[in-house]
């Protein structure tokens, strides 16, 4: 897999898989305007189409024969095809594929991304804002004036988070690397760790920001794995939720206390206990970052 | 969406495992018609969704006529952490040597289904987990292969499963699995799982929890809403991300993250928030109007607090959707809005002119809505 600095970069060629839907055209329009290559299009029986000037195809099949250097899909495809449409894809050996369509059955997402996982492919949500390399890349739906070329890695559970985020750091002078939004469901393709590990090895990358929410045990999984680490990358954190109450599912499907266990306190003392400060408010982060060098190098 | 004990034990049946012959019961009077048709010691059990129904009382025993009818009067109509008993599950008692924990989830960390099992069962599994961990048996589950034989043998080995009763509990297991995933589960499980005196292993409870993303594929189940409010379930048809919860800020943002980060803003500036509302990622003016006028008729709300980061989401259709719903109600309820991204100007514009206040950023809008209460 030839994917150099972080999973997007102006190499990138991508294939829209739901191009003619509202959002698919919406965005295939934005991705375009933000100097993405986005080169082919596929929905079926829609071949012969032109959405934006890009061809649209019936298979990615096609799409691949019209374009061979596509490696990357980026998928607009209404949740009840979104499996198929990623069998589709990992059979033509797309290497990165990055699922922004959101309520996906969680059985799907789980074929989906061991299917890709045998194949040596790389699935990045569902339910994400997908990938931005400020200046180079965006290959999802993130504002993309809202971001700036910089050294600050961003992993994030959230969507417009990662945008609030982004754009306060941008106001502070702080430009972005890489923001990877991974998406809010139970199981995602990408995960939190293996982002960060993404981040850790790009060269491009000093700092890292990752954006945490109530759910599961990525966050604390991610702070037992980097108290070990030596010479890491400096990383400050934001975990949303605090206010949430047990049992009910804030917004994003994996985005639930159950059973006691997810809470934003527990994610928040792991991540300090492991030296990662963790900010009250969204704002903080820019400080946070200024302030992490001395500490953590 | 959680389902009902009875759908599920009817759904463990149709596939083989076997479960004690039961009925459902509306009335005193049908719960007494299965008394007597059960003939014998029954268990009357609340149909309920709420987890630790015995603990809480909801589940009682009773013999015969008299006692089953007592017991369903006294079940029906009443109140257990919440949800009020609409229906009773009358069940023939059975009688048991041993009980196992059996059950099918779904673990974030591996991306993969589990089956969990443990020789400890009619317990909380999650008290089982806290005090004796290595009592947990944990399978990881290949989603192409499913649930191998050889794993559920070895998990009946060391439950201490009797030989006799292996050959069932690896047939258990197996269809478990089956309805675990045509079902689209994000939980399945029977707890307790009985070995009983005639050594048969019976699901004596079911439990089972659909993946939302998936109830179209399962209309048979309704649509989810037993468990909402009113409004969350009129909410959840408009598309609409809602939650009720009890504070005095009517909350309405996009973006699930940055709806929760506006919820904990409010509570650091020591307020609550009345409830959680993401409009979505796109959201049109038709669709923010219905949030707010949502929110304008919750009860307890005093002020609303407006945060939009517009990306998909075009400032100017939240503007507008605002101004229409304001309007419509004729509220005079204060509004702090903060509202940024696409078409910014103009939206900003639209509820200036409405007289709506503008704040810099969310953090300055939610201690403004703070300061409104007092």
């Amino acid at each position: 897999m030839n994917i150099v600095a972080v999973l997007v970069n102006n190499n990138t060629r991508i294939l829209v898989q739901g191009i003619t839907g509202r959002e698919g055209a919406n965005h295939t329009r934005s991705m375009l305007q933000y100097g993405t290559k986005v080169v082919a299009g596929v929905t079926p029986g829609k071949k012969g189409a032109k959405i934006e000037g890009v061809p649209v195809f019936d298979s990615v099949q096609e799409a691949i024969d019209f374009d061979p250097k596509i490696n990357t899909s980026v998928l607009f495809v209404p949740a009840r095809q979104v499996e198929d449409a990623v069998y589709e894809a990992a059979d033509s050996a797309i290497p990165l594929i990055v699922i922004i369509t959101e309520n996906v059955p969680v059985h799907s997402t789980i074929r989906v991304v061991d299917y890709a996982a045998r194949k040596g492919l790389q699935i990045v949500g569902p339910n994400c804002p997908g990938v931005i390399s400020p200046g180079l890349s965006k290959v999802g739906i993130m504002p993309g004036h809202l971001f700036s070329k910089g050294k600050v890695g961003m992993v994030s559970r959230s969507g417009t988070l990662t945008y609030e985020i982004a754009s306060s750091l941008t106001r502070a002078g702080i430009g972005q690397s890489t923001a990877i939004g991974i998406g809010g469901d139970p199981v995602i393709g990408l995960s939190f760790m293996d982002a960060v590990q993404l981040l850790e090895d790009d060269p491009e990358t000093e700092k890292i920001v990752i954006v945490g929410e109530i759910g599961g045990d990525a966050e604390e999984r991610l702070a037992a794995s980097r108290a070990k680490l030596q010479n890491r990358k400096p990383m400050v954190s934001f975990v949303a939720g605090r206010a949430a109450p047990p049992g009910r599912r804030m917004g994003h499907a994996g985005a639930i206390i159950s059973m006691g266990s997810g809470t934003a306190e527990e994610k928040t003392k792991a991540l300090r206990e492991a030296g990662i400060p963790v900010a009250d408010l969204p704002s903080e982060i820019s400080d946070l970052l200024s302030s992490s060098e001395s500490k953590d190098k | 969406m959680k389902i009902h004990e009875h759908t599920a034990k009817d759904l463990f049946e149709a596939e083989g495992i076997a479960v004690p012959k039961r009925y459902v019961a509306n009335t005193t009077s049908e719960a007494e018609e299965a008394a007597l048709k059960i003939a014998g010691a029954v268990v009357v059990k609340a149909q309920i969704l709420v987890a630790g129904r015995g603990k809480a009382g909801a589940i009682l025993k009773a013999n015969g006529k008299e006692e089953t009818s007592k017991a369903a009067r006294q079940l029906l109509g009443a109140i257990f952490r919440g949800a009020t008993v609409s229906s009773v599950l009358v069940e023939e008692q059975l009688s048991i040597s041993k009980e196992f924990y059996l059950g099918f989830a779904i673990e974030r960390a591996s991306k993969k289904a589990i089956m969990i099992a443990s020789e400890e069962g009619g317990v909380d599994l999650e008290e089982t987990a806290r005090s004796r961990p290595t009592a947990i048996l944990r399978i990881l589950l290949d989603p192409l292969l499913g649930l191998r034989t050889y794993q559920a043998r070895l998990a009946g080995k060391a439950l201490n499963i009797p030989t006799p009763a292996l050959a069932s509990f690896i047939g258990i297991c197996q269809r478990m699995y089956k309805i675990f995933v045509e079902n689209d589960c994000e939980l399945l499980e029977s707890n307790p799982l009985a070995l009983t005196k005639s050594s048969q292993l019976v699901a004596l409870d079911a439990r089972m929890v659909i993946d939302d993303n998936a109830s179209y594929k399962h209309p048979e189940h309704g649509e989810g809403t037993e468990e909402l409010t009113p409004r969350e379930s009129s909410a959840k048809q408009m598309g609409l991300s809602f939650v009720e919860l009890d504070g005095d800020v009517g909350i309405i943002g996009n973006g699930a993250g940055l709806v929760m980060a506006t919820l904990d803003l409010v509570a650091h500036h020591g307020a609550k928030a009345a409830n959680f509302l993401d409009v979505g990622g796109g959201a049109q003016a038709e669709q923010v109007k219905a949030a707010v006028q949502l929110i304008v008729k919750l009860p307890n709300v005093k002020v609303i607090l407006l945060n939009i980061m517009g990306g998909i989401t075009r400032c100017d259709e939240v503007a507008m959707g605002v101004v229409q719903a304001f309007t419509e109600t004729g509220s005079k309820l204060p509004i702090v809005s903060r509202l940024v991204g696409t078409r910014e100007e103009e939206g900003q514009r639209i509820l200036s002119e409405a007289g709506i206040e503008m704040t810099k950023s969310m953090e300055l809008a939610a201690k403004k809505a703070v300061s409104l209460l007092k």
